[in-house]
This record gives C-alpha cells, structure tokens and sequence, in this order.
C-alpha cells in the first residue's frame, strides 16, 4: 500500500456511471497516488461500505433511489472522519446553481479526466461539506434519520418513527422496537417532513400514521386533558392544551378517510 | 380548404349548426312558444333527412373532394346540397303527400346554412392552421430531458474501450433519436416508425439502467401504416421510464400493447408506481398534456387520452382514428405557400432511409414485434 494514498468509493445507480468513473480515476494513477475502495448503487450502501472501508473522498451522483446523494452527503457527517464530497451530476440546471452558490464541489456528467484530477488534487485541503452547506441544496426530506451508536452510524428508516420527542440535549426518536438518542432541532425536523408529524406537545412530535385514538384522562391536579394512542407502542402521549385542535382535526380526518 | 368531412368533431359541429338554424328560423317565424316547437319539428322532419344524407354523400365523397381546388370543392357542396334536397322533396312528395313544404323555401335554407358553415369552417382553419395551429403544435414539440442526453452520452463513453462495438450502435440509436426529435415534427408518421423510435430509445435506457428496466412490448397485432402524430409514444415511454423504474432499484417493468379495435389505434402503456414518484408529478402531467393536445390539433375529438393509476401501477391509454393516408396534409401542400409541396409525402419515406442501416447492423426488423 503506497503512503499518502487517495481512497475514493464511487457511488451511483447506472453501472456504465460507475465503470466510466472507475476508468477515469485509473487514469489519474500516474499523476497522482490512489485507490477505488468500492462502488456502490446508491447512499444506504454507501454508507454500508464507509463503515467497514472508510474513504477519504466519495464521488456520489445525485438523484438514486432508496437514498440520493444529498442524504447520503448528510448521513456521512456523523461518521467519526467524514469523507470529503464530490457531487456527480448530468445535468440539473437548478441543483448545479445550488452548489455554486453553497461552494459545493461536483463534476458535470460526462467528466472530463483533467477536470476530475484537478478536483482530486484539491482534495487534501478540502473539508467536509457542513450541514448548513448540504441544508441549502435542493433536497427532498431524508428517507432515514441517522444517529450514531458505538462510533457506527444507524440509519432509522422516517417510516418505522411513532414518535419524536426533545428531552433536555437530545430528541428521543421512539419506534415499535426501541429508542435512539438524535443531536437536531425539533422544529427543522417538523420543517423537513411537514405532513409526516404532526406537534402534539411543544416538545413532541408524533407521525401522523402511528396515531390510534385519542382518550380524555383527567390528571393528579383535576384537570382533564387528552391523551394519544399509538399503534404499535404501549405508552400514550399528552397532548397540550394550545395543540388541542388536533384531537378534532384528526377526529374529522379518519371520519371523512372512513367515509371516502 | 374543405373541412375533413369525414371528422366525427366536424359532423358534430355540422349536426349542431343545422339543428341550432332550425331553431332560430322557427323562432323567426312565430311568436308563442307551442308554436316555436311545433315549427320546429315540421323544419326538423325534413330537415334531418336531408342533413343525414347529405352528410353521408359527402363522406363518401371526402377523398376525392380533398383533392380538388378550393373553388371546385365549394361548388360541388353546393350542387349536393341542392341535389339532395330536391331528391328528398321529391321523396316527401311521393311517399307522405303533402309533408313535403315548398321547395324553395327547403332549397334557401340548405344553401344559406351550407354557405355559413362553409364560412365558419373557412374561417376556423384560418384560426387553426396552417400559421396558428402549426406554431401551436411546434411549440408542442416533445422534448427529450436534458439529462438523459448526457446520462446516455457517458453511458457510451463508459463502453467506448471495454465494448466498442456496443457503443457504434448506441450512438447509432442515439443519433436516430435526435434525428426525429429535431426534425419537423408537425405531420404524421407512421406507426410503425413511432413504435421503432422507442424501441431505440428503451435500448438505450436499457444500457444505463441494466437489469432495473423490463420491457413487455405487445405490437404484434398493431396496424403498421397507420399514421399517428409523430413523438405520441416515446415521451409516454421516457415518462413510464422515469417514474416506474429510476426511483426504485428493484427491477420493474414497462409494458407497451398497441393494437387495432373497432377501426380504432389503441396504445396502452403500463408502469409500476415507485414510491418516490410522487415528487415529479407536475412533471409526469405537463408531458400527457402536451400529447394530450397535439393529439386534439390532429384528431379533434376523434382522440382522447386517458390516465389513471390502477393497483400496482400507473396506466396511459391512447385511442385514435386508424387513418393511412394525409387527406388534409395532401390538400395543406398545395395550399398557397404554406410548405414546400411534397414534403408531407416524403416524411414517411425519410424515416424509413433513416431505419435502414440498423436492419443492415444485424437486428432484425422484426424484433420491433417480437422483442
């Protein structure tokens, strides 16, 4: 293994992306010291391999299902020595306005090989995307939230959330199973998913598909107030008295669900 | 120009006119509304006989009327419209006496109606086309997305040193593409051309998506002469493409069933619904509507096009009248200057020329029904 040796994973959902790729960055060998650690078909596996394989630089596409690039670029941030990021893309007039503007690198599809070294060559000095940079692209909201747990990254799939909760430093991400600790902001992540969530409490957010019912429960101090049933987990949530509305919003929703 | 007589939009308009006259000169006539009525059915009973005639004459005679002069065309209208209407006068006359009214006053009401729609008509296509219609449909013009053009460029370029040979053809499809996609798209084509195009074009996604993209084709039994507006298919293909199979990595599969029912070309195209899909919706409608319409720009209301999601899916189905040859077309190039003559006869042949080296490079031309 040569010292000082670039190891880049590619990362893109067309096979002919990846082998042109693979055959550019060959041809950068000469000019500069460097290794292809991986390929892979999109983020969630990208991220797979970085755990066992860690990179210094990863050249992702754009748009890939099951995680795109912008995901993946957010999702790398929690790793302990986050890669730098280089953006593929063939042509999306207004994405590649974004990077311009937020100072993020990409390649235009096809790359050229001088174009490509050069980025390689910069790539030592580069840092990290930061999470402000990667929050002004434009982006769908993340399928995963992605947390940290003994120096490895979990990814919590948005669908498997019942319920979001901000205790003192962190959110409590609840689901069926089990409970993980998130280092965000409640109200970003009410943003991101907008209808997903909907805010039972000031410091709660339960998804909307988990809600069961809603029972009126009267506390120690006399004052009655409403609490939500959740599919899937025992425990119930109080609903405060400003976000009382919902109980009849939703009421009147899974009436006129019922009726259609 | 004469209008297409053998257009259901026209014969509709024509029945309605008539009927609406008849309306207003029982009205013009009498005052009570009993008596409107009545008027109306006593201009009706021989009125309608006459249309539907007449109609039916003309039909049959559309071809042929098409290819006259203007002039010539209008005049032999007019000497239908009264020979139809003395030989339904002479019908009433012999077989419901005293049914029959005057025949001046039958013969003045059928050649004045004849004349306003023949303006109406006229003045129509002068709205509609050439100018108005055609900018219309070449503002229409299907666009291919950019970035399949540059993800299919560096798809060849990825087979340019492992698999030259595979690359000559991809750059061979891609360059039939852009060959029908930057001509002048504004006249038919035929089917079998349009259906060849997404073939070409599926072979191409096929390279950049593997094994992601399944194709179903069902042509076997398509008319191949019909013709069709040009593009009709390949930017539903590319949609079905870029909705059902990008957003997922689990293969799926597009399916294409043309086929010829009741003297009509139907296309139905099927493709799964990719959870993702929902993002790109405005887009996925702005491409049905622009079909939508140059399908209405040459078909009128003899064309529709219908979209629905069905329960693992999403479905485009296209109905059109089975047509093989230009009436309009033939008649539009001798219309003064408004194309070079002979262009529209050369369309069909030019891209046939165009498909002749990829029979020549080993694919048989019959894979378009088998594959």
């Amino acid at each position: 293994m040569v010292e000082n040796e670039l190891r880049v994973l590619i990362v893109d959902d067309e096979a002919p992306a990846r082998r042109r790729l693979r055959e550019l960055l060959d041809d950068c060998m000469g000019a500069l010291p460097l290794a292809v650690v991986g390929e892979a078909q999109h983020g969630r596996e990208a991220l797979d391999l970085l755990q066992t394989a860690p990179a210094e630089l990863v050249l992702t596409d754009i748009h890939m299902p099951d995680m795109d690039g912008i995901e993946l670029a957010r999702h790398l941030l929690k790793l302990a020595h986050p890669p730098v990021v280089i953006f593929t893309t063939a042509f999306h007039e207004h994405a590649v306005q974004a990077f311009e503007v937020n100072a993020v690198d990409y390649l235009v599809k096809p790359v050229r090989v001088q174009r490509l070294l050069s980025a390689l060559q910069k790539v030592p000095r580069l840092k990290p995307v930061t999470a402000d940079q990667l929050s002004h692209l434009p982006a769908s909201a993340r399928r995963f939230l992605s947390v940290t747990e003994r120096s490895r990254v979990v990814l919590v799939p948005i669908e498997d959330v019942v319920y979001l909760k901000a205790e003192l430093k962190y959110i409590t991400i609840r689901t069926k199973d089990r409970e993980f600790l998130l280092e965000e902001s409640l109200t970003r992540l009410e943003h991101e998913f907008g209808a997903r969530f909907i805010r039972v409490h000031r410091n709660c957010l339960v998804a909307r598909e988990h809600v069961r019912g809603f029972e009126r429960r009267v506390g120690n101090d006399g004052d009655a107030h409403w609490e939500v049933l959740l599919h899937g987990v025992a425990e119930t949530l109080a609903v405060s008295r400003r976000q009382q509305f919902i109980v009849r919003d939703i009421g009147r929703e899974s009436i006129s669900g019922a009726a259609a | 120009m004469l209008p297409d007589l053998r257009n259901l939009g026209t014969i509709l308009r024509i029945l309605l006119a008539v009927n609406g006259a008849a309306l207003a000169a029982a009205f013009a006539r009498e005052q009570h509304w009993d008596a409107v009525v009545g008027e109306w059915f006593a201009l009706t009973s021989f009125v309608e006989p006459h249309l539907l005639a007449e109609l039916a004459l003309l039909a049959l005679l559309a071809p042929w009327l098409s290819r006259q002069p203007y002039r010539v065309g209008v005049a032999i209208v007019l000497i239908v419209t009264v020979i139809v209407g003395i030989a339904v006068n002479q019908f009433f006359d012999r077989f419901l006496p005293g049914q029959s009214g005057s025949l001046p006053r039958h013969l003045a009401f059928a050649l004045g109606t004849t004349v306003l729609l023949l303006v109406y008509f006229d003045l129509r296509r002068r709205a509609l086309s050439p100018a108005i219609a055609e900018a219309r449909l070449q503002a229409l013009q299907a666009r291919i997305r950019p970035h399949f053009l540059f993800n299919s460029i560096n798809a060849v370029l990825s087979l340019v040193r492992s698999d030259p040979r595979r690359a000559e053809t991809a750059l061979e499809d891609l360059a039939d593409l852009f060959r029908v996609l930057m001509r002048d798209n504004r006249e038919l084509t035929l089917l079998e051309d349009e259906v060849l195009l997404c073939q070409q074009y599926l072979d191409l996604e096929k390279l950049r998506l593997g094994e992601r993209l399944l194709v179903d084709w069902n042509v076997k039994s398509m008319p191949r002469d019909a013709l069709v507006p040009p593009l009709v298919l390949q930017p539903l293909v590319e949609n079905a493409v870029y909705h059902g199979i990008e957003p997922s990595s689990e293969p799926g599969t597009v399916s294409i069933n043309v086929f010829l029912s009741r003297g009509e070309v139907h296309a139905i195209l099927r493709n799964p619904l990719r959870e993702n899909g929902r993002r790109h919706q405005s887009g996925n409608r702005m491409a049905l509507d622009n079909v939508r319409e140059r399908l209405a720009l040459h078909f009128d209301a003899e064309a529709s096009l219908d979209s629905r999601p069905t329960k693992d899916g999403y479905e485009v189905h296209i109905r059109m009248p089975y047509r093989t040859v230009r009436p309009e077309l033939a008649a539009d190039a001798r219309d003064a200057g408004t194309r070079p003559a002979g262009q529209s006869r050369n369309n069909a042949h030019r891209s046939r020329t165009a498909n002749g080296p990829r029979g020549l490079a080993g694919v048989p031309q019959t894979e378009v029904a088998g594959g």
